[in-house]
């Protein structure tokens, strides 16, 4: 037994002192790797049953928090092996919480120490005596700390009295660079566990405040001559241990402890390290109800000591959070800037200018701002300093915007442009572009047509179009033209409707390269022909004309430009109508023709969110609303009678249909639902000052004997299809066809005509012939006749009702 | 091998006083059946004095002395001849734990002369102040090249209850080189002997340091240490043997100047 333990214990030697050896030469990559793989073989040697290695894994890593021979990396080490520890901590407590469960019953979580078995206990102290006798303080300490909660198994006082214990134990910790991070790494534990034990939290603080005179002691500055460290750069390693630590104890504490650790650390000289941690821990009121008394703190520092810019940067940080007195604002600002404007390293001064940009935006005017601005331009122009800085200075602008909502305000301040002028890499000038594109897209409320506004914000978006190039992606392209139209929709010169156009062309040239753009552009144009029109009430003067016609001209030569097809078949209906409302006859004309002429190019297959898919049912949608414009459109009196119908029929019939589609039936079921319309009397709709075509023939017989010839081609043409689908695998396609080409009979033709009564009834036979049909929705059909043969002048539907027989079930 | 004999103990840390009824079960475990002879359980405690490879010469002299002595023995048959069906028996036993006349029963522990296998005292509290500097120094060649110091502190008592730390406290108030450790090293000393002469032999069983580094002047550092649990016992005087225990204090200075301070403790349980 006794042999067993001894060679355990020299093992347990051997493993330390070889493998913390190995650890000596490592770049800082190495050191973080290597780390990593001990915490692995933790886990591992966990898993495989291996406590005893995994403990000296453990010792082996926490050892390596006593060694501080590469100083500036003592607080990521930190971080990285406090992990392994916590990793650990976390294993041994789940292994004896396990150990308490037994089949019947689970622990509870806020269990008792009475309700843990005893072999569990057993375990536990096994643990703690393990740990004790380890030889070295430092791991020791660790060890016992990361498994701090596993005293919740002993006794109900374990961790009450274990705290106040591990806190006297660190007073042993010789260098207060080690000593202050496992203060750190107690508090952390504690709060964990035990958050309610705040007693050992302030006698860690104030076991700190002891030994804060070591800091300045020979020992720690002949280490620091040694590795060649100088004092402002080894102070600050100190600040997130000892944040953690204030934040720790002033977590929800009263006023008075607030106060009283203040008072304390005024007390101690060279203590800027304190006041640091001080603002960067307690809460932000409290600081900033004090500001006038830390600028003075701060001013008497050690100037060889902790870095101003990095107390002054703590301060802004909580003035960004709450707001002191009214009465100091002023003096505050011009106090703290005395000192930032100071600063020689450009790198010091933007992070410190950064977080008091905030802070001016907050209570002081444009004035203000601007000079702050101006003195950051100042400040970074040289050696074009700001290239090192863009995220500070992309987070200033960010901070300018958010406070300023109105931008003519914003635009007026002088520096704000030339501001932007040191964003001069591409890709961060394009997000600050697009920075300040959404806060005037979210931001203004009213349309504006104030020139500062215009000139900056024009310049601004054509920095964003600009940055377009074959390489950018949809995305992003999408993006950018949703901000720039957000701006083009908020211009508005009001009744001055010239200067409006003329803002539109300007826009033309500037975004050519961005489709959704010009689409909204020649939206806009279109708004404002109609806008136009509304003001004159329909009546255009020669002048109104002739600016409408300007309009109509610019869409018609933009539209061309764009590459998606159904767009410009879209925008050719849209902008003929606003042409045709406008009484541009001729206009409306020729966009009508060019939409027919784009009709053949047409693909086949489209390709709608990087998919493709098949176009048909797309230009099916755009020919039915085509058909409704045509309606009203009056013929050319230069043209034949029906030209442009007669145009469109033409490329319909040449189109290359799908072999296997009936799309180019139901369109021709269209074009017989428009010859109807068009054989009427008077038209279902108009426009104003516009005379269609009911007008210009007014019923003429030729007119209507034309329309006739047309429709009797366009049915010969379907009939021609329907006997195509006469094979097996067609007679479904057949019956449905046939069904919907008899309801546009019975909805627009007049079936007092013979041949047409007679077509019908065939058509109602050939939808059932072949048992295709559904019973129920001929049924209703029939229904639905029958009803409206009740009505007056419908008599001659009763008769039709007859001739049609419901087709019984087989 | 299909059998398989285990004897598990009811107490999960395994420690027995006197007087108390030691308890368990004996699992025997087989995938068949399996013939036997009968099974008895016998309890036995001896004293065994081990010669040290440090002092054998010493040894020779009284070698008759060194024979283990027995000072408990009990057997019990547990079953008689027969058959254990196949899977697991778990066959319950109690043993009184009563010492042999004329002898004591000392607590277990594992020593380097003295292996005791399978324990009282009343505590007086005794602090000791103590104040180290380089006059209170014996065995020092020139006092005159010690870097000048003063360390004090106390402990809280050195008759310790072996399952408590022993505790204390120490502030090193002054120094004019720098700390380089502080270390506590609980030393064992076992002494064997009879009427023609004696060993001595001291071991240290543990070292523990409470402070690394140049400490922070005029802090108090706490002394604390736990004893471990096999290498220690409470301080025992009979007439074959002795077991007793030190602490020394030492401090490492920088230029690797030593100080070590001694204080003998004596531990007992309560």
């Amino acid at each position: 037994m006794s042999e067993k333990v001894r060679t355990r214990l020299e093992e347990l030697d051997d493993f330390e002192e070889g493998s913390q050896k190995e650890l000596l030469n490592l770049t800082q990559q190495d050191y973080v790797n290597r780390i990593e793989e001990l915490n692995q073989s933790l886990k591992d040697a966990w898993a495989s049953d291996q406590k005893v290695k995994a403990l000296k894994i453990v010792i082996q890593c926490s050892k390596l928090l006593s060694d501080t021979s590469v100083i500036q990396f003592y607080p990521s080490k930190f971080v990285l092996i406090t992990d392994i520890l916590d990793t650990f901590g976390k294993l041994v407590y789940e292994r004896i919480f396990s150990m308490c469960v037994d089949n019947r019953s689970v622990l509870p979580d806020h269990f008792s120490p009475e309700n843990a078995n005893d072999t569990a206990k057993e375990t536990c102290l096994n643990w703690f005596f393990k740990i004790a006798s380890i030889r070295e303080l430092i791991p020791r300490f660790y060890v016992e700390a990361s498994i701090l909660k596993c005293n919740k198994f002993l006794s109900k006082m374990g961790i009450s009295e274990c705290l106040p214990r591990l806190t006297c134990m660190i007073r042993g910790i010789g260098d207060p660079l080690v000593s202050v991070y496992a203060r750190a790494y107690l508090c952390r534990v504690g709060m964990e566990v035990a958050p309610h034990l705040k007693e050992s939290l302030n006698k860690n603080f104030f076991d700190f405040l002891l030994t804060f005179k070591q800091i300045h002691g020979d020992t720690v500055q002949n280490q620091l001559v040694v590795q060649g460290v100088e004092l402002p750069s080894y102070l600050p390693l100190y600040s997130p241990a000892m944040d953690w630590i204030f934040q720790c104890i002033s977590y929800h504490a009263p006023e008075t402890l607030l106060t009283e650790m203040m008072e304390r650390c005024k007390k101690l000289g060279n203590n800027a390290l304190l006041l640091n941690s001080v603002m960067s821990a307690f809460r932000a009121e409290f600081i900033a109800t004090r500001s006038m008394d830390f600028i003075g703190m701060i001013k008497e520092c050690d100037e060889s000591g902790f870095p101003k810019h990095l107390l002054f940067r703590s301060l802004g940080l909580n003035l960004a959070l709450a707001d002191p007195p009214e009465s100091d604002r002023l003096q505050i600002l011009n106090e703290a800037w005395k000192v930032i404007t100071k600063l020689k390293n450009p790198q010091d001064y933007i992070n410190c200018a950064e977080v008091w940009v905030e802070y001016t935006c907050r209570h002081f005017t444009k004035r203000e701002v601007n000079t702050v601005l101006a003195d950051v331009i100042k400040h970074m122009t040289p050696d074009r300093a700001f290239e090192d800085s863009y995220p500070q200075l992309q987070l200033i602008i960010k901070k300018v915007i958010a406070h300023f909502h109105d931008f003519s305000v914003l635009f007026s301040v002088e520096k704000f442009l030339p501001f932007l002028d040191m964003f001069q890499k591409e890709s961060v000038r394009v997000e600050v572009c697009k920075c300040i594109m959404e806060a005037f897209i979210k931001h203004q409320q009213e349309p504006t047509k104030d020139p500062v506004i215009l000139n900056a914000l024009l310049h601004v978006c054509k920095t964003m179009h600009d940055s377009v190039n074959a390489l950018t992606l949809e995305d992003e392209k999408r993006m950018l033209s949703y901000l720039i139209n957000g701006f083009i929709k908020m211009v508005s010169f009001g009744r001055d409707f010239e200067q409006q156009l003329s803002f539109y062309v300007e826009s033309r040239s500037m975004f050519c390269n961005l489709e959704p753009v010009l689409v909204q552009l020649i939206h806009s144009v279109n708004r404002l022909a109609m806008e136009t029109r509304k003001v004159m009430k329909g009546n255009h003067s020669r002048k109104t004309a002739a600016f409408v016609r300007a309009c109509v001209a610019y869409c018609f030569i933009t539209i061309p430009s764009l590459a998606g097809i159904f767009t410009r078949l879209n925008l050719y209906l849209h902008s003929g109508q606003v042409a045709l409302a406008n009484q541009c006859l001729s206009q409306a004309d020729a966009f009508f023709k060019a939409a027919i002429s784009l009709i053949p190019e047409v693909p086949k297959m489209i390709n709608i969110d990087g998919k493709m898919r098949p176009s048909e049912s797309f230009l099916l949608e755009f020919l039915c609303n085509f058909f409704s414009t045509l309606l009203i459109v009056p013929d050319h009196p230069e043209h034949g009678v029906l030209f442009l119908v007669r145009e469109l029929l033409n490329v319909i019939q040449d189109y290359t249909w799908e072999d296997n589609s009936d799309d180019k039936i139901r369109i021709y079921t269209c074009v017989l639902h428009l010859l109807a319309a068009m054989s009427q009397e008077t038209y279902l709709y108009h426009i104003d000052k516009v005379d269609s075509n009911d007008s210009l023939y007014g019923g003429d017989s030729k007119f209507l004997a034309e329309n006739n010839k047309l429709c009797e081609t366009v049915m010969a043409q379907i009939l021609e299809h329907l006997k195509t689908l006469a094979k097996d695998e067609a007679l479904k396609r057949q019956s449905s066809l046939g069904l919907s080409f008899f309801n546009s009979i019975l909805a627009h033709g007049d079936l007092r005509n013979n041949k047409l009564n007679q077509l019908s009834v065939n058509l109602w036979h050939l939808a059932q012939r072949h048992g295709c049909a559904d019973t129920r929705t001929m049924v209703k059909t029939l229904e639905y006749i029958k009803k409206r043969s009740k009505q007056p002048d419908m008599n001659h539907l009763t008769e039709l009702a007859l001739r049609l027989p419901l087709q019984t079930r087989t | 091998m299909g059998t398989s004999l285990d004897i598990k103990i009811k107490r999960a840390n395994k420690v027995y006083h006197a007087g108390e009824i030691l308890s368990g079960v004996v699992v025997i475990s087989s995938k068949d059946s399996v013939q036997h002879q009968g099974v008895s359980l016998t309890m036995e405690g001896t004293v065994n004095l081990q010669l040290s490879a440090k002092s054998v010469g010493v040894f020779e002299a009284f070698y008759n002395s060194v024979k283990p002595i027995q000072i408990l023995n009990s057997t019990i048959e547990m079953v008689k001849p027969g058959k254990f069906p196949s899977g697991k028996t778990e066959i319950p036993f109690e043993f009184p734990l009563h010492v042999k006349s004329n002898k004591v029963l000392y607590e277990t522990y594992h020593g380097v002369f003295v292996n005791i296998q399978p324990q009282k005292g009343k505590l007086t509290p005794s602090p000791v102040d103590f104040t180290i500097t380089p006059e209170t120094l014996q065995n020092v060649k020139e006092r005159a090249l010690l870097p000048k110091f003063l360390i004090r502190g106390h402990l809280n008592s050195t008759n310790c209850v072996i399952t408590q730390p022993l505790t204390g406290e120490l502030v090193v108030e002054s120094s004019e080189a720098a700390i380089r450790s502080v270390e506590l090293q609980l030393v064992r000393v076992e002494t064997c002997g009879c009427a023609e002469g004696y060993a001595r032999d001291a071991t240290e069983i543990q070292n523990i340091q409470i402070a690394d580094g140049d400490v922070c002047r005029g802090l108090s550092v706490p002394i604390h240490m736990v004893f471990p649990r096999l290498f220690t016992c409470p301080t025992l005087e009979t007439t074959n043997f002795k077991v007793e225990f030190e602490v020394n204090i030492v401090v490492l200075l920088h230029a690797d100047h030593l100080i070590t301070e001694n204080f003998p403790l004596k531990l007992c349980r309560v």
